[in-house]
């Protein structure tokens, strides 16, 4: 069967890529768009390294199938920082050393975003609980709640929220 | 997986017709959070998937003229709980919704899926059936409506006719003085599947509880309507001889298996603990309203 030709847009970019129906939306990014800082960990929707926003949702991209993002709106890690300036979240990651071995770093990354776009004063608990669905097996998470909430107090004091909307 | 076709009609008609002609190869694909991971596992070879988003009424939240709400198949957790008035007047049903998964799985997992996919320990069903709400489904011999208790067959099966779409779920309107509550059982605090799931709906009037239902969950081959529990709940106070025969006719009903969450024994107890405490919450709420 012929392939099925897509046209979405990726981190504000128009994009187009081939696929088949079965294939996931993290297939597409990790092969024909050649997108691979989204991670590939359980493929189950349970570990949140595949983290990706559509029309800014937070989703896993291994329960979407790629034909899915026709006419849509993908956001992923390679959209986060500004050219060289890093997106304050992962400032904040590194300095804190708020990751070991990275696998799961793109995905809470991405979904630490949303969080903070969603709500910029979140509790200790909210963050937890928003990213109870982003595994990590090195940090054993308190370094990286501990930079999501940094970051949210950094950019509600610098109000730099709109310069990374 | 090269065999799959995929389809995104724009209409019901066009999705009924095509999913009927892809007999019992053919998927509706919602949020896809069972679906891709049965795919995945290889336990589900689709020759066709359905995609309904495209389909306004499936992704719709609407107030009916009565009061009640209509929830498309399709809508999501996440923009289930961003309805600015759902909340407040199903907050049990809500919960329950927003019990499924992560906040990824939040943004595409549907009522409408999790009651399709047919699982037992499906969190929003026991809540959805403690509401009483009716489901309108679609097939190739026009719509039907059916309280959603009807629907689950057993596990991974509904009853729900070859061509058949599950279209929404339409709850009733509220009566002052009513409150829903969803709690259930798991051995961690978060993303894991229910050891029992209990919905209870009720309204009290002057104190005295004038209608009620409740949905056991992961207790039976489907979710069940245990009707002897809200006998026991209608007409009291909900004190301590109310609550404990409601219990008890919870732990009745349960036909439980034995698996690695929990054995058929502290299963039968925990839906009596369940529904106690899920009771109260419901009439803290109907006290409130």
């Amino acid at each position: 069967m012929a392939k099925l030709h897509v046209s979405t847009t990726i981190n504000g970019e128009p994009a187009e890529f081939l696929c088949e129906p079965g294939d996931t939306m993290l297939d597409a990014l990790r092969g024909p768009l050649g997108l691979t800082g989204s991670k590939e960990g359980c493929s189950s929707g349970d570990c949140g390294a595949c983290s990706i926003t559509l029309d800014d949702r937070l989703v896993c991209s291994c329960l979407m199938l790629a034909v899915e993002a026709e006419g849509q709106d993908i956001r992923t890690i390679e959209g986060m920082a500004h050219g060289e300036h890093l997106h304050p979240l992962q400032q904040k990651f590194l300095e804190l050393a708020a990751l070991q071995c990275g696998i799961c770093t793109s995905g809470m990354l991405v979904a630490s975003d949303a969080l903070l776009r969603k709500n910029p004063k979140p509790s200790e608990e909210e963050v937890r609980f928003w990213l109870a669905g982003n595994l990590c097996r090195c940090t054993g998470y308190d370094k990286i709640v501990r930079a999501v909430l940094e970051t949210a107090s950094d950019m509600r004091e610098q109000g730099t929220r709109e310069s990374w909307q | 997986m090269t065999d799959i076709r995929y389809l995104a009609p724009s209409t019901l008609n066009e999705a009924v017709s095509a999913f009927a002609a892809g007999g019992s190869a053919a998927r509706i694909l919602a949020g896809g959070t069972d679906l891709l991971v049965q795919m995945r596992a290889g336990s589900v070879k689709p020759g066709l998937i359905v995609d309904i988003k495209k389909i306004a009424e499936m992704t719709a939240i609407e107030q009916t003229a009565d009061g009640g709400f209509r929830i498309g198949a399709a809508v999501p957790g996440a923009v289930l709980a961003e309805h600015p008035r759902f909340g407040e007047v199903w907050p049990g049903v809500l919960e329950a919704v927003n019990l499924i998964g992560s906040t990824q799985v939040q943004g595409r997992a549907s009522a409408g899926g999790n009651l399709c996919n047919g699982s037992p320990a499906g969190d929003s069903v026991p809540a959805m059936v403690a509401a009483g709400a009716i489901v309108t489904v679609q097939g190739p011999n026009g719509r039907r409506e059916l309280p959603v208790e009807k629907v689950p067959a057993g596990p991974g099966r509904t009853n729900l006719l070859p061509g058949e779409i599950l279209v929404s779920f339409t709850l009733p309107t509220r009566p002052p003085g009513s409150g829903d509550a969803y709690l259930r059982m798991i051995p961690r605090t978060e993303m894991d599947i229910a050891v029992v799931g209990v919905g209870v709906s009720l309204t009290l009037k002057g104190g005295v509880c004038s209608a009620a239902r409740v949905g056991l969950g992961a207790v039976a081959p489907t979710v069940l309507l245990v009707e002897a529990a809200a006998k026991a709940l209608i007409g009291s106070k909900l004190d301590d001889a109310a609550l404990n025969a409601a219990a008890n006719a919870c732990s009745a009903a349960c036909r439980p298996i034995d698996d690695k969450r929990g054995t058929i024994v502290y299963r039968t107890k925990i839906a009596g603990v369940l529904l106690r405490r899920t009771a109260a919450i419901a009439a803290r709420r109907a006290r409130e309203n």
